[in-house]
């Protein structure tokens, strides 16, 4: 099939025989001047009998006239199939909106089927890890490098969503609205995992769930156990009791208001007591805030923050999860 | 309407192109260069580099599912993608440099689409024959042997394409294993789809659209011609030395024309199917084909070879005028292409000083501003970071972090009692730490303190340290 590789160049005629004839030395005679350079014909357009006078539109803006060209083939094409493609999509895929919801179309594509699909498949792909959360003991969940890495991250993603709101995305907690911050040292029920997550799963002070962490305090202005003197004399106590300035004497008489009225909860010295859910209230922390005006009106009406049961919202794992994260913040015992 | 015309087409089809057979100086390098750039594409994948047992043994991989590149005994993590910024850098100031000194030799000789259009041509030429022969059949009506012949050459096409794609993926995983798979119908299927692709793009590009990705598709044919001057070499024709061009009569040269006896053989050997005589083009790959086919006519009609050749256009005004010609390396060494040069050897010996300098530590630090700071039951003020260590080792390692503080400050480790932490082999390891200023001290009274962090490795004696700052209550 090769055979006319062996052929001459096209267009070559012949070529002489026998040993080269020497190469004609240049001289000014024979120096010819180059032609200027020949460039390719457009042959096709050239031998094509052009049209006098192409056709316009008719239109004239100044004298210019627009030529009634054709659209290019390909673009005309790639619009017929932009329309067929529309028409298969309308069949296919959810399209025309009507009264109550758009035509479904006969895949039965839906984005939120698809947002539904996709957890699942996170589900089932995290499911193993979920079963290991339940099934290692409260307190022991941090002990497994993996495990509490998983928690983490999936206690970051529970407090974000059911979390942040009250206590802060940063989980530092609310002081004007009562939401304490969870990253200090101090907790109001204790700041072990185990107690962590008896406050997530059973709440505070809220109706629904009997096991919740419940705490009164009563108003002692408002329900008139103490009089007004006497409100101002602890006041003094509490104040000198986290070391900020006070009025010395008001406090010594204030000592005797709070042995009565606050140590059972607060103890003796007002370090506070986790199983009632008493503050301490001889350090730096302060839920509502530690000043003069605010420490009044905490006794005057008392305070009854609230937080939610999440063991009917949350599963269980994730109950676990989010106990870990918060542990893991600062504040974990 | 008094007449109907019809309109000049706007539409030109695609002339095919069948270049001729050539062979001579630039055709046998361009073989040698084809052959030595196939078989870095093929044989790279192929050779082991032992790492141990925890890394890849494959000398040349790129883990995007564990975000590493292993080159020999080069392991680049995720955060220090500036070596490939610079070896980016470097390829583009290489190409500065050869464009300017020797014009497109980067399409001519190394491109892809040369490479893989030459080889789809050479098996052309196998299946059907030379030029003629392939003219010929492409014209003849469709029948039972065009069908024989264009099916086979379609069919080994094919099988060049599926080797290209094929290869392609053994870059990115280890070669023998995706082999097995491929072999048993197991892999997964991004190596099928890729496969796929790049089976398509090298079939329809080496075999349909060839020539028109440099002349419609490519922007780079466009780009060189920005940085070509006076002394870039390129192919050029002598049309001083060949015009008035003129066919041989009884095989004697007409001493009044030039030397080119128009054979067309530069016409018909060039795969982009151009006339070199019509001067430099945007379509002219510089492949040097016409060079060999003038040499061969020149040589057999008595002539000196280089009517066709690499020339500058400074060289052309000097030539024209009868001077001597200027060497090629005073076309090749000029203030630019030193400076290219310069720049480029700079780069790549800031990179390999980079390389030089690299440990297998690396820390960052970056401190949790929500809040800013926590006040303990004892007032004194925390800052949390989040520190991420990566022990970019094949052992697994102990690292102490320690903090130099101008004011008094304590370190502290969440859910470790010390100050080590043991990091597995090729990992990174993330730890929250926190630094505590006891209450009304300097630090924790100030707006701000700035404090550097150290992680130190005790057996090498490796440290990295990091500056960062402490927030306190004046804030």
């Amino acid at each position: 099939m090769a055979d006319d590789d062996k052929k001459k160049p096209d267009g070559e005629a012949t070529v002489p025989e026998g040993p080269r004839p020497p190469v004609e030395a240049r001289t000014e005679e024979n120096l010819v001047d180059p032609p200027e350079r020949q460039y390719a014909e457009p042959r096709k357009v050239l031998r094509q009998k052009v049209a006098p006078e192409p056709p316009t539109t008719g239109h004239s803006w100044d004298g210019i006239e627009e030529y009634d060209n054709p659209m290019p083939r390909w673009w005309l094409w790639t619009f017929y199939i932009t329309i067929a493609w529309a028409v298969i999509y309308w069949i296919l895929y959810p399209a025309w909106p009507m009264v109550s919801q758009a035509t479904p179309g006969i895949l039965g594509h839906s984005t939120r089927g698809d947002v539904a699909r996709e957890i699942e498949d996170f589900e089932t792909r995290n499911a193993a890890w979920f079963e290991r959360l339940v099934a290692t003991e409260v307190a022991q969940l941090r002990e497994e490098a993996e495990l509490e890495r998983f928690a983490v991250q999936a206690g970051r993603a529970v407090f974000a969503a059911q979390c942040s709101q009250c206590h802060g995305a940063g989980a530092q907690g609310v002081q004007a609205g009562g939401f304490p911050s969870l990253l200090d040292d101090q907790w109001l029920w204790g700041g072990t995992l185990e107690e962590i997550h008896r406050t997530i799963a059973h709440g505070v002070r809220n109706e629904d769930d009997p096991d919740a962490r419940w705490s009164e305090m009563p108003a002692f202005g408002a329900e008139g156990l103490l009089d007004e003197d006497e409100i101002d004399q602890v006041v003094e106590y509490v104040l000198a009791m986290s070391g900020q300035s006070h009025d010395a004497d008001l406090a010594a008489l204030g000592a005797e208001v709070f042995d009565w009225n606050c140590a059972a909860c607060h103890m003796d010295d007002g370090s506070g007591n986790t199983d009632l859910g008493a503050p301490a209230l001889n350090n730096q922390i302060w839920q509502y805030g530690g000043d003069r005006d605010t420490i009044r009106q905490t006794i005057y009406f008392s305070r009854f923050g609230v937080m939610p049961a999440f063991s009917e919202r949350l599963r269980e794992s994730d109950i676990r999860a989010v106990a870990v994260y918060v542990h893991q913040l600062g504040g974990g015992q | 309407m008094s007449e109907q015309t019809t309109p000049p087409s706007l539409y030109a089809a695609r002339e095919p192109v069948f270049p001729r057979r050539v062979s001579g100086r630039f055709r046998t390098m361009k073989w040698w260069l084809v052959g030595v750039m196939l078989g870095i594409y093929y044989i790279t994948p192929w050779i082991r580099w032992d790492r141990g047992p925890a890394m890849p043994d494959q000398a040349v991989l790129i883990d995007l599912a564990n975000r590493r590149f292993f080159f020999f005994f080069i392991e680049i993590w995720p955060h220090e993608f500036y070596f490939v910024a610079g070896l980016l850098i470097m390829a583009g100031l290489g190409l500065f440099l050869f464009t300017s000194a020797l014009g497109r030799v980067w399409c001519g000789y190394a491109c892809p689409q040369t490479v893989w259009t030459d080889l789809f041509i050479q098996t052309e030429r196998w299946i059907e024959g030379d030029r003629n022969a392939r003219v010929r059949n492409w014209n003849a009506p469709w029948g039972l042997r065009k069908a024989r012949i264009y099916l086979t050459k379609w069919t080994v096409w094919l099988l060049i394409a599926v080797a290209t794609g094929g290869a392609w993926v053994f870059y990115f995983t280890d070669a023998p294993t995706l082999l097995r798979d491929l072999v048993t119908l197991q892999a997964h299927p991004i190596a099928w789809t890729t496969i796929g692709i790049l089976t398509a793009t090298t079939f329809f590009f080496g075999g349909f659209f060839r020539e028109q990705v440099c002349i419609y598709a490519c922007p780079w044919p466009r780009i060189q011609a920005a940085m070509m001057d006076e002394d870039t070499l390129t192919i050029a024709y002598r049309d001083w030395r060949g015009e008035p061009r003129g066919k041989l009569r009884q095989g004697k040269l007409d001493p009044n024309q030039g030397d080119c006896i128009d054979c067309m053989a530069c016409v018909n050997v060039c795969p982009m199917g151009i006339d070199i005589r019509d001067g430099q083009q945007l379509a002219c790959i510089t492949c040097g084909l016409c060079i060999d086919a003038c040499d061969e006519v020149m040589d057999r009609i008595g002539k000196p070879r280089g009517l066709i050749g690499y020339l500058a256009l400074s060289d052309e005004i000097h030539e024209k005028e009868g001077k001597p010609p200027i060497s090629v390396w005073r076309h090749v060494f000029r203030p630019r292409t030193v400076l290219y040069s310069v720049l480029w050897g700079g780069v790549g010996i800031g990179l390999i000083a980079l390389l030089l300098m690299r440990t297998d530590l690396d820390m960052s630090v970056a401190q949790v501003r929500n809040p800013l700071f926590v006040t303990m039951s004892d007032g004194s003020v925390r800052n949390a970071y989040e520190v991420r260590i990566r022990n970019m080792h094949h052992d697994a390692r102990d690292f102490t972090l320690s903090l130099d503080a101008p004011v008094p400050m304590i370190l502290d480790l969440e859910g470790t009692a010390g100050e080590t932490v043991t990091i597995a082999p090729d990992e990174m390891f993330n730890q929250r730490v926190y630094l505590i200023a006891p209450a009304d001290s300097p630090a924790a009274t100030a707006q701000r303190t700035d404090v550097t962090l150290r992680a130190i490795e005790p057996v090498s004696g490796q440290v990295v340290a990091v500056e960062t700052l402490f927030n306190g209550r004046g804030n």
